[in-house]
Order: C-alpha cells, then structure tokens, then sequence
C-alpha cells in the first residue's frame, strides 16, 4: 500500500481552553497507481489531513495514529527523515499557491532549485527541464516568464508554477490540494490530464482535493467525503456520486450549479 | 437604471522579457446598479489586472475607468480615499490580503474606517459578529488570527470584510474558489440579498461556469487581454457566438462520465 491512514487524529492548542480536535480518526487507503479524490465541507480538514501526511503540520498541532508511507510511519519521523522523503517521495501541491513559493525567487529558479538539490542535476539541465515544466503546464511564452517573479503572475499562472514545482521530482505519491481553483476550465482539463497520465504511466498514486465534483467525477477511481473531522463515506466514486449514502453527501450533489447537476442526471448523453 | 462602473478603452501593459505584455487590451464594459456582471476567461487574461484597475489600486496604461459619473484616475488623493468606502473588493489570493498579525475582529472592521458614522465599539463588535455568521462563521472566530483557519474560512474572513460597509460596488475575484458547494450557496445567497436589500452591483470573476449560470445577470468574455464577447449570461451560455466562449463551455467538467477509467483514451 503506497499509503496507510490509520485512525489519524489532530488537534490544535488554543491559547485559551482546551485543545480542538480537527480530525477525528480518519482511517483510509491508497494503493500504489490509483487516485483518491477528497470531497468535504470548508474547514472539514482535508488540508490538515494533507499536512500530516507531508510532514508539516504547524507546531501548535498534535497528531495520533499513524499515517504510513509504504509501511513507514510518517508521524515517526525525524525531520531529517521527513527532508528525505518531501518532494522526492511525497510532492505536494498547496491550496494556496504562495505557500509554496518564495516571493523574492524567479520561478524558474524556484523550480530547478529541487531537481538540482534533490537530484545533483547540474544548473543548465535544471533550468532545461524546468522551462519544459512550465510549458508543460501550459505558460505562454514560458521561455520569458521562467525569470518572472511570482507576483509578476496571474493567480492561475502560480498556481500553475507550484503544480510544475510538484512535478518536476515525479514523487510517488503526489498530494493535490485545490490544484485547479484558479484555473480556468480548459487548462484545468489539460492539468488533469497531465496527472492522470503520471498516474497511468508512471504509476505515482494521487490523492486529489476538490469541492468541485466535476474535478472529481474526471480523476478520482476513489472518493471519500469527510465533513466536520469525521470520514462520512467513502467509495467507488461512481457510487458516491450516484448513490450518496450519506445526508451530507446528498446535500452537496443538491448544491450543485444547475448546468452540472443536469449532466449527472443524464449519463453518458 | 443608474450606472453604477463603466470602463472605457482600458489597456495595461507590463514588462515582460526584453518586451511586453498587454495584459487589457483596449477593454470596455458598463455595469448598472443591482446587477451582477460575471467576468469568465483564460487564466492569464486579465481579469485580476482589471479589477485592481477598477479599485484604482494600480494605473492604466490608457483608458479610464468611471464610477458614479467619477473619473477615478482624475479624482485627487481625498476624494479618492472617500469614494473608496463604496466600493471594496475580494482579493483573489485571501491569505496575502489578510493581515496575519491582526485579529480577524479587527480586519473585518478594517473598511469601517473609512466611514466616520460607522458604529464603534459594541455596536461595531456585533456588527462583525452578525456578518461572520452570515458567511458561515462563528461570532467568537473575532478573536483568533488568519493562520488558524481554513483556505475556505479565510476566504469567507474576506467576504465578509469586503461587504461590512455595504459597499455600492463590490469586486470580487474568484472569490468562492476555495468554498465547498454548500458554503458556497450560503455565500451566493448572501450577496444575492445585499443586492436585493441595498442593491449592491457586483464585478463577478469567476472561473466557475456554473457559478455565472446561478446568479450573474450579464457575462464578459475575455481571452489574451480582450473581451472577446458580452452578453445577458444566459445567452452567452446557452448561445455563445465566439469560438472561445464554446470551448470554454466544452471544457466545463461535467458528471456523465464518472471515472478516470471510463474515459477514451486520446
Ligand atoms: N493552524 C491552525 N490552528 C488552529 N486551527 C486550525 C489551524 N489550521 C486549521 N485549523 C482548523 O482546523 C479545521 C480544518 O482545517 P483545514 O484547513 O484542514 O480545512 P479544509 O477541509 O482544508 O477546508 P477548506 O476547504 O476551507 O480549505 C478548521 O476548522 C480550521 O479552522
Ligand atoms: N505585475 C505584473 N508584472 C508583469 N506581468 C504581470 C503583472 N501582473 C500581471 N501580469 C501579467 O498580465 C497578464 C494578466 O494577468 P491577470 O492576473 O490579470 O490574469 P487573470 O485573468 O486574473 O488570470 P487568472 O485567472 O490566472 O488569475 C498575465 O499574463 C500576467 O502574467
Ligand atoms: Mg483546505
Ligand atoms: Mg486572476
């Protein structure tokens, strides 16, 4: 199993009163070569999820249960350890862009700066592959823009730069939190293509964050749906979709835009 | 009906390499009071570019943009400052834009500033603690800090800062991008209301197509720093004219076919 979730717990210290747990024991299961998509309700904790499995929850944030990368306890480890896996073994790419990115370092410089810490690539052949990443994720006029500054950007450009950061060390296991919010739906659908050929091809397993079930629906063999700290169900995604066992789930099929509600209604027309 | 935002031949161009790029490219558009006008396009289009022009938080290269009969670049630095309480914006990136030293009671109250007849203390803390409820928060979130909170809590500390003075313009980039379907009707409904009751006109980038469908009355088109079509948004969804605006449609993800598996391979 790429990766084990096995009653995962978190909470955080408040400066006054008792500490809040945010996740409730979340158990889950992603095998090498397939993708899970994570739907839930806003503050439901799909990104503390995501951190704990990086390695990266904040300091005012404690964790029990195991969270186990390839039978490796990642709540185990050293931060030494844990450098040894981010990036290479686990990429992530964060909600929020600039999470991800330094301000004050041209993207380009930002992308090969892995490849050649992690991979001894030397400095030509890094900014080689990372103008092929950018262009790969679709940066017109890539050639130029791999000196830009990310404020320099469009949102969805930076966006795209932190998914080509992600990328450019083919982790095996790839966390993909809101990584096409600020994406407008055609380069969306390439972006979702690119992950699933890594998938497909490279065999990298994927867990993927999205409010948006048609995001879901295209890239997810598996959903789980959490809502409050808690897992409410989990599932072929077919079957979530079509059949929600769930009160919550439903809800969020019935808040669906009308346009893409129709089409669920309508398979395969 | 009052116009509320008109902007009239609007380009901006940034540096870019050993050129440029024009990021708005000769863009003009109109926006009656009451109405919800969603901007839909390429990423990288210009959009954001707009909106920042439309706060006057950055100059255009050429072109002006009117509100309420005000040319805002010719406006001097005062009047600036008091029109600005009547039209707030949603950033796009919430993080930057919330000040992570402060307490999210006192960014919401921030715009009220602004306002001399803005209501203080008690009155000013129940004002915040009504609008955190309406985007989906509790009154006692006043207290802690940006950090705590979720992408979608964040995103929703910046609604509610962007309409606690009710402002007559409200520009908001994609601001519900990071919101779960059901937050995100609660917050829809919510500006649905303010337009009803105070008939607040709103500037709606999105690149949520279905978003637009639900409550925008007009949709602007834009590709490469152009609007390349405009219209009643029903119209231009179910009819579009341009060859961008139909592959935009065509991309739109939808749920006929469920399944990385299922799907051709191309
Ligand atoms: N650093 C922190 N300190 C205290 N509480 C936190 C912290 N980070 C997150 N939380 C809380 O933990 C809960 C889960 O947050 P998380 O970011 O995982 O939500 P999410 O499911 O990713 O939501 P969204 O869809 O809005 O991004 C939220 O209620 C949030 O307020
Ligand atoms: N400060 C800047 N310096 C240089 N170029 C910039 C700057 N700001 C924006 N640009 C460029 O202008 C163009 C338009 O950017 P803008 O942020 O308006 O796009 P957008 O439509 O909001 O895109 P997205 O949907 O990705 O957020 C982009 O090509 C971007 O790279
Ligand atoms: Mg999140
Ligand atoms: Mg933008």
């Amino acid at each position: 199993m790429m990766l084990s979730i096995r009653d995962l717990r978190v909470s955080f210290a408040r400066e006054r009163g008792p500490a809040a747990e945010v996740l409730h024991g979340i158990d889950l299961d992603l095998p090498k070569g397939r993708t899970l998509g994570i739907v839930g309700e806003s503050g439901s904790g799909k990104s503390v999820l995501s951190l704990a499995v990086m390695g990266l929850l904040p300091r005012s944030a404690t964790a029990s249960g195991q969270v186990l990368l390839d039978g490796q306890d990642v709540l185990a480890m050293s931060e030494r350890q844990l450098c040894g896996i981010r990036g290479r073994r686990i990429g992530m790419i964060f909600q929020e862009p600039m999470t991800a990115l330094n301000p004050a370092m041209r993207v380009g410089d930002q992308i090969a700066e892995g490849l050649r810490i992690t991979q001894g690539m030397p400095r030509a052949d890094a900014r080689a592959e990372a103008l092929r990443l950018l262009e790969m994720v679709r940066i017109p006029r890539a050639s130029e823009r791999i000196d830009s500054f990310p404020h320099q950007m469009s949102g969805g450009q930076r966006q795209r730069v932190g998914i080509a950061i992600a990328l450019a060390l083919k982790p095996d296991l790839l966390i993909a939190d809101e990584p096409t919010t600020a994406l407008d739906v055609t380069v969306q659908a390439e972006v979702l293509d690119i992950l699933d050929d890594l998938v497909t091809e490279l065999g990298i397993s994927l867990m993927l964050i999205s409010h948006d079930l048609g995001v879901i629906a295209r890239i997810a063999d598996r959903t789980l749906v959490m809502y409050r700290g808690d897992r409410m169900e989990e599932g072929e995604t077919e079957a979530v979709l079509r059949r929600p066992a769930h009160d919550y789930t439903r809800k969020l099929i019935a808040a669906m835009p009308r346009r893409v509600r129709a089409s669920l209604e309508a398979p395969h027309g | 009906m009052a116009e509320i935002l008109r902007v009239e031949n609007l380009s901006r161009d940034f540096q870019l390499g050993q050129g440029h790029v024009r990021a708005l490219d000769d863009v003009s558009l109109s926006l009656e009071q009451g109405r919800i006008l969603g901007v839909v396009g390429e990423s990288g289009s210009g959009k954001s570019t707009l909106a920042k022009l439309v706060m006057a938080l950055d100059r255009p290269t050429a072109g002006r943009v009117v509100i309420d009969g005000q040319d805002l670049f010719a406006l001097p630095p005062r009047a600036l400052r008091q029109a600005r309480r009547h039209f707030q914006m949603v950033f796009q990136d919430p993080y930057g834009s919330l000040d992570p030293r402060h307490a999210v009671g006192r960014i919401v109250a921030e715009p009220l500033h602004l306002d001399p007849a803005a209501p203080k203390g008690a009155a000013r803390r129940d004002l915040v603690a009504g609008l955190l409820e309406d985007v989906g928060l509790a009154a006692a979130d006043a207290d802690r800090f940006p950090h705590e909170f979720s992408g979608g809590q964040r995103q929703r500390i910046a609604i509610a800062r962007a309409l606690i003075t009710k402002p007559r313009l409200l520009v908001a980039d994609e601001a519900t991008s990071a919101l779960d379907l059901t937050v995100q009707k609660q917050i829809l409904e919510l500006i649905l209301r303010l337009r009803d009751e105070h008939g607040i006109s709103v500037l709606f980038i999105t690149h949520n197509i279905g978003v637009v469908d639900e409550i925008c009355d007009e949709v602007a088109v834009m590709q490469d720093g152009r609007l390349v079509e405009t219209g009643p948004a029903r119209q231009v969804l179910d009819h579009p004219r341009q060859d961008y605006t139909r592959r935009l449609l065509a991309a739109e993800p939808m749920l006929n076919v469920i399944g990385r598996r299922n799907r051709a391979p191309v």
